[in-house]
């Protein structure tokens, strides 16, 4: 058993639990941090964005050596049907700014450096090390956590679990509930690399200019779930995910998922002649704001996806991860320096901190999509983007047609597939969940 | 439309680094006569098809593909199918990228 008795345990070593670590650390509590992977990032996945905002607030000189991939200065929106997408694109030349506003990274790179400015403000990084659960005291507070390592029973304060979506060591001590089958999503990534001229090329990029792609439509076969394609430097992020109740479902795989939008019209294009170097998969949490569990308890509290802290409509994730290990943190160091014990009582200014950010704020905002999203999947997935394609079609062609016939097509195709009723009734439950 | 042609995970799992723990699975099956729904639809969903029938009609995993996403536990685990933890501390899938 490690004798020395922490101030904080950190489980895990991705967005939530470095900024949890750094944060206490730069506060000057003694912390151990304790991370599965043999380094921090070689278990972590992502698309994956970078929020500069949420990074400054932990370390405002980042761009000076965070291994950045490209700044976005292009967003694209695509709603696809089998053979074709209708986009809406986003670029301007204000994303070229001094102190760009998102970045791609690659996460195994990233957190790594991350990493490194969490020892360098004086915490102790333990790789290599599964915590396998956490150790209580006979009324249930948690007292520290317990190794793979031998004899690996170590104590602190409080424990900060960043443990990540899957969140095995909270659910193990009854501390929450395991994520159901509606309310995470599974996605599938592979990374393709590409000579950087070609990527730029493909892209319409000068430099380091980045642009993203989102995607939804047939390409989830009538699932919930959006494909997703982000320029790196020398390669291209390109994945597609899914809620997991959808794939059970259905019986879809995965990677026969991947493969279909990889073979798109619109997406094989993209990334023909390419080198694959990675295939990747993760959970992400999709329940928004109703899904948030416990947040805190006697001598624990739970940041990031852990805490099921994901933006689904925004596609947001590691931002909120972020924000959230900084604020417990924070939390957790006004309660250290009140010399206060880390009771539950006095832990719940980190929900109480919280409630007052961007974090809980947008969930809230978006409370009733997920519920929207996840029953209204085939019209949503399906048999809108269809009809869009084809009125879009219809639009476009010129064949002959009268414009008059050609819009009462349009209008004709659309209440045979939704009805008047359907389509208001939709139109009015997006504007509702939307507001 | 083109016939589609089958997808091979194998082929996709050769591009990840792992370090395998041999002879400590970190994910079990139960043992079982005739597989739940739930095992069975894990043929299908687990990203890395680290399940499979053998030819007596149960549902068998080898772990050393797998790339810890969580999937079959959060289908399997409630059911009592499968018993899941994470590997030992350096072991399995190592992201480069990630």
């Amino acid at each position: 058993m490690i004798e020395e008795k922490f101030d904080a345990i950190v489980v895990g070593a991705g967005m939530a639990g470095n900024a949890a670590a750094l944060t206490l650390a730069q506060r000057g509590l003694k912390v151990l941090q304790l991370e599965r992977g043999e380094y921090s990032g070689s278990k972590n996945v992502q698309g994956a964005i970078l929020y500069a905002d949420m990074l400054e607030k932990l370390i405002p000189d980042f761009r000076e050596d965070a291994p950045l991939e490209r700044h976005l200065v292009e967003q694209r929106f695509w709603m696809m049907d089998d053979r074709s997408h209708t986009g809406l694109h986003y670029r301007s030349d204000d994303f070229n700014e001094e102190r760009p506003n998102r970045y791609t990274i690659i996460r195994a790179q990233f957190d790594r450096w991350f990493s490194q400015k969490v020892r360098e403000a004086g915490a102790t990084v333990l790789c290599e090390t599964t915590v396998t659960e956490l150790a209580q005291d006979a009324y249930g507070k948690v007292i520290g956590v317990r190794t793979d390592r031998a004899d690996g029973e170590i104590h602190a304060d409080v424990v900060v679990l960043a443990e990540g979506v899957n969140g095995l060591l909270g659910t193990r001590a009854g501390l929450r509930k395991r994520p159901t089958a509606d309310k995470v999503a599974l996605a599938v990534k592979e990374m393709h690399f590409l000579p950087r001229e070609t990527i730029e090329a493909r892209f319409n990029l000068r430099g380091d200019e980045g642009m993203v792609i989102e995607a939804a439509g047939t390409i989830s076969r009538g699932m919930t779930g959006m494909g997703f394609i982000y320029a790196n430097k020398e390669c291209i992020s390109l994945g597609i995910g899914c809620l997991v109740a959808d794939f059970q479902r259905t019986g879809e795989t995965p990677y026969g998922l991947l493969d279909r939008f990889k073979r798109h019209p619109s997406v094989a294009p993209l990334i023909e002649g390419s080198e694959v170097k990675e295939y990747a998969a993760h959970l992400i949490p999709e329940g928004g704001f109703k899904a948030i569990p416990q947040l805190y308890g006697e001598g624990w509290v739970v940041v990031g996806d852990a805490a099921q802290l994901n933006n689904a409509i925004h596609r947001e994730g590691s931002n909120l991860a972020m924000t959230s290990g900084r604020i417990a943190a924070e939390a957790i160091f006004q309660v250290k320096s009140r010399k206060d014990p880390m009771t539950a009582e006095n832990l719940s200014l980190y929900k109480k901190m919280l409630d007052e950010s961007f974090v809980i704020k947008d969930l809230k905002k978006y409370k009733d999509m997920p519920a929207l999203m996840h029953t209204q999947s085939q019209n949503f997935f399906l048999t809108y983007p269809e009809l869009v394609s084809k009125a879009m079609q219809n639009f476009l062609r010129v064949d002959g047609t009268p414009k008059v016939e050609k819009e009462k097509t349009t209008f004709k195709s659309f209440i045979k597939a939704r009805s008047w009723s359907g389509l208001f009734g939709d139109a009015f439950r997006l504007a509702r969940a939307w507001r | 439309m083109s016939i589609e042609p089958s997808v091979r995970v194998e082929d996709k799992l050769f591009y990840n680094r792992y370090l395998v723990d041999a002879g400590r699975a970190h994910i079990k099956v139960r043992p079982h006569t005739t597989p739940s729904p739930e095992l069975l639809s894990m043929l299908k969903a687990c990203p890395a098809r680290c399940y499979e029938l053998n030819d007596k009609g149960q549902v068998e995993i080898t772990v050393d593909g797998c790339i810890e996403c969580g999937t079959c536990r959060v289908i399997c685990e409630g059911s009592g199918d499968i018993e899941w933890s994470y590997p030992r501390g350096g072991y399995g899938v190592l992201f480069k990228f990630g």
